[in-house]
């Protein structure tokens, strides 16, 4: 496949606003000053992702990401930012000062990720593009070869929602439930 | 539309990410950073699938299941933070230093 194909599919045009539309987004995530900015920069990167999966043929599984990961997660990591009082104005300090090593580390890691899979796929071509996986699909295989696996991360589910509750509530002193036993 | 531009976008995030994990000093930010990771993994997994275009979906059913655990480990997180915070009252990662030799 050569690069005027490439320019002719309307489809690559697509990924190449989503693309940058999710790294834009995805660097404010890790470089904004202001927390709730970057969790909100978060959302624009997973609906832009959901829109790539919406591109790749994975209509079930871009809702999901919208409903769970947009809808419930962010909300909880800004109940996260909002009750450990994270500055939520700008906050130089967010930062550790030794940038240029992070910048460096990731830098490296991107290469490496990079060649390896131009190195193992090269220009295989996504042929089958535009019939969506159907939820019934996606239905079978999760009740049927994959129900263990199923369950077993609806169990990891529910052991981290209790936990969760145990871990975060507040015990009280052995003078504070005394006066408690008291009353 | 070619399988690498996915691989290659997904790799970008996942070294923001990285970043991110590096840089950051509080606790929540850390914890956004794991998500830019998590769904860079999510996109190469669906593009995967959209190579193997496999009877089962394989590749989706995983990026269900990276969802849901991503799910379970903020709510973990975030109430370990909460904790740390609450004994603490700070929530960067830095000044976590008790156990540091």
């Amino acid at each position: 496949m050569n690069i005027t194909d490439w320019v002719a599919d309307p489809a690559n045009w697509v990924f190449v606003i989503l693309g940058l539309a999710v790294l834009g987004a995805g660097f404010r995530v890790v470089t904004s000053q202001n927390v709730v900015h970057a969790a909100l920069a978060l959302v624009a990167t997973l609906a832009g992702t959901a829109g790539l999966f919406l591109l790749l043929s994975a209509e079930f599984v871009a809702w999901v990401l919208v409903l769970v990961y947009i809808g419930a997660v962010i909300v909880l990591f800004l109940f996260g930012i909002m009750i450990t009082r994270a500055p939520t104005g700008r906050d130089t300090a967010l930062d550790h000062p030794r940038k240029a090593w992070a910048a460096l580390v990731a830098g490296v890691l991107f290469v490496v990720l990079a060649w390896s899979s131009i190195q193992a796929f090269g220009v295989t071509e996504l042929t089958q593009v535009g019939e969506p996986t159907s939820t019934e699909t996606i239905g079978l295989s999760l009740l049927g070869r994959y129900v263990v696996p199923f369950e077993a991360v609806s169990f990891v589910l529910l052991a981290a929602l209790i936990g969760g509750i145990t871990i975060a509530r507040k015990d009280l002193t052995p003078l504070e439930e005394a006066e408690k036993g008291a009353v | 539309m070619i399988v690498n531009q996915f691989l290659v976008l997904a790799a970008v995030l996942f070294s923001l990410g990285i970043y991110g994990l590096l840089v950051r000093r509080n606790a929540v930010m850390v914890l956004l950073a794991v998500e830019l990771m998590l769904t860079a993994v999510n996109i190469n997994l669906i593009a995967f699938e959209a190579v193997l275009r496999s009877s089962e979906a394989i590749g989706q059913v995983f990026a269900v299941f990276v969802i849901t655990v991503a799910a379970a480990e903020v709510g973990i997180g975030l109430a370990i933070i909460l904790m740390i915070f609450r004994n603490r009252a700070s929530a960067n990662v830095d000044e976590l230093n008790l156990m540091k030799w």
